[in-house]
């Protein structure tokens, strides 16, 4: 009786196993699934990226909604992040008697990875739910096949536009976010100690070298290209009704957030074995 | 129209028929949508599809527009086959026939000028700016809502959303007119509006329409012939006195 129950719980537990592996296997193939047409996605991007007509105009437009209008949000929390870093590691520093190279510390720190990092992940916050509920919207009413109809080809005028205004604008926000937080670094210092404004800049650029600058800088554009594809797939192939548009714009921040990391750790390892480090 | 525009499309005024549809079939997956349509639709005049919610007649004028891709038969639009046409060829075709969208599809984030100016602007026409406003205040004109000109969508009715539609549908003088769903969302009063307004139309510019509907106002006073879409097919058609008195109960259905 008793070993016919325990066999009986063993092939329930096995089977709850079974079914719990192949809903994993289902997950991780739905995965491929959405990691294939985002490729896909991107390719079509390429191949439609060189034939005209060229949407100058939409580029443009694009270029001031997604640059523009970002900075004050990137200049405010590059300028957060500046000081705060700063005021954080004060203490440390003086106790390691090194309080002397604060700038250098946090220069080298916000140019090589925070800086960029963080804006882009402010910017994937930003534009790519933007993107993603903007083309979702439009995609459920109905006004990507109007456009088609209209003579005009929607994922040009719509999705080629803003990808590449959000390659160009991101690597240019992340320099002036750069900028701004170097400034809170320096009203950071000045809180406790005393620094020369000319002084402190002297500081940071002696400790920096154009290897460090160059690579953040490039992949800005990466993390740029990222955030304005995932956003405009996201939003192409929203799923129908209002409840599809949210779930787009959210989704596009989740995974082109993810895609930063990613290509974040790309990034270190090739800067490293082109001997950039 | 210009010149070119004209030149471009002369046999149309030779040739009567400016639709037709063969044995069109389309599925989606499993879902035989489309089994077998047939339709022949002449200048100057309306047909009305009637089929229930779900039968396909989206589907139906989607693959007249090309936006759906077709899997068997065969459409001619001013006795040119679309399915082999390439990109530019399509827009061509396009640009002469009006769609008007069953939810209104206007650029929410444009005004009601540039909502109407858009197929203009990007259309093969080269057109003067002036040209331009003197189209865009005909068509407005035309749906009675030129004030309107610099609202946006958002800003407006359903019953005026649903006329600039319209306008946006009419602004290129299409010789060929897919309403879907005109009426369907509107109270009464406004829905007769909209009707007498496609009759105008169709009066003034002698264009030839397609209409979708279960509208009976618009059925029948917008029709001149009717073809009821059951089941992916032809099931009936005839003008309203012939349908409503047919005793075929799939057919009366329609009617009470
Ligand atoms: N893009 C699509 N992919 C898959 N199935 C579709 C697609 N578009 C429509 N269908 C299916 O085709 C069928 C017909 O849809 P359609 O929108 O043409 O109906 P309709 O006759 O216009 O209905 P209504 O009067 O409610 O507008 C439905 O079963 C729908 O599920
Ligand atoms: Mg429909």
């Amino acid at each position: 009786m008793l070993g016919q129950e325990s066999a009986l719980r063993k092939r329930n537990s096995i089977t709850k196993i079974h079914r719990k592996s192949m809903n994993n296997s289902i997950l991780l193939k739905s995965f491929f699934a959405e990691v294939g047409s985002l490729s896909k996605f991107s390719g079509k991007f390429l191949s439609r990226f060189f034939i005209p007509p060229y949407e100058i105009n939409e580029l443009f437009k694009q270029c001031y909604v997604i640059g523009y209008k970002s900075l004050p949000l990137v200049g405010l929390t590059g300028f957060i992040m500046g000081l705060v870093l700063t005021m954080q590691l004060r203490p440390f520093m003086i106790d390691y008697g090194v309080e002397s190279q604060l700038p250098a510390i946090v220069g080298i720190a916000i140019i090589r990875e925070i800086g960029p990092v963080i804006t882009s992940l402010i910017f994937a916050g930003k534009i790519g739910s933007s993107i993603g509920a903007e083309l979702g919207s439009m995609k459920v009413t109905e006004q990507i096949d109007a456009m088609e109809v209209s003579g005009t080809n929607p994922f040009k005028y719509l999705v080629v536009s803003r990808v590449m205004a959000a390659t160009l604008m991101l690597p240019v926000l992340a320099i002036l976010s750069d900028a701004i937080s170097l400034y809170g670094s320096y009203l950071g210092v000045n809180i406790k100690g005393d620094t020369n404004f000319n002084f402190f800049w002297i500081q940071v650029f002696d400790s920096l070298e154009f290897r460090d600058v160059l690579p953040a800088f490039i992949k800005t554009y990466f993390f740029g290209f990222a955030v304005g594809i995932i956003g405009c797939y996201k939003g192409y192939y929203s799923s129908k009704g209002t409840e599809g548009v949210g779930k787009s714009a959210n989704s596009a921040v989740v995974v082109s957030s993810i895609m930063i990391f990613i290509l974040d750790l790309l990034a270190v390892q090739i800067t490293e074995l082109l001997g950039f480090n | 129209m210009s010149e070119v525009n004209k030149n471009e499309y002369n046999h149309v005024s030779e040739e009567t028929t400016v639709l037709e549809i063969n044995h069109l079939y389309k599925s989606f997956g499993n879902n035989h949508v489309l089994i077998d349509f047939n339709l022949t639709l002449s200048k100057g005049q309306n047909i009305v599809v009637l089929g229930k919610s779900g039968s396909g007649k989206s589907v139906l004028i989607k693959c007249i527009i090309g936006l759906l891709k077709f899997d068997k038969g065969s459409i001619r639009i001013f006795s040119k086959e679309i399915r082999n046409l390439n990109a530019t060829a399509l827009d061509k075709i396009r640009a002469k026939v009006g769609f008007l969208f069953q939810s209104n599809a206007l650029y929410d984030s444009m005004t009601v000028r540039e909502n109407l100016e858009f197929p203009l602007r990007r259309h093969w026409i080269k057109l003067s700016q002036e040209k331009i406003n003197e189209m865009v205040s005909q068509a407005l004109t035309d749906v009675g809502l030129v004030h309107t000109i610099d609202m946006m969508p958002v800003e407006l009715s359903g019953g005026m959303r649903k006329r600039i539609a319209i306008a946006r549908t009419l602004i290129l003088k299409p010789d060929i007119i897919l309403y879907d769903e005109p009426t369907t969302g509107l109270d009464p009063i406004t829905g007769r509006e909209i009707i007498n307004l496609m009759i105008e139309i169709k009066t003034k510019y002698n264009t030839a329409s397609l209409i979708i509907s279960h509208d009976m106002n618009c059925v029948k006073s917008a029709s001149d012939l009717i073809i009821i879409l059951l089941e992916g097919k032809c099931y009936a058609t005839g003008n309203y006195q012939e349908l409503k008195s047919n005793a075929d109960p799939k057919v009366k259905q329609f009617f009470e």
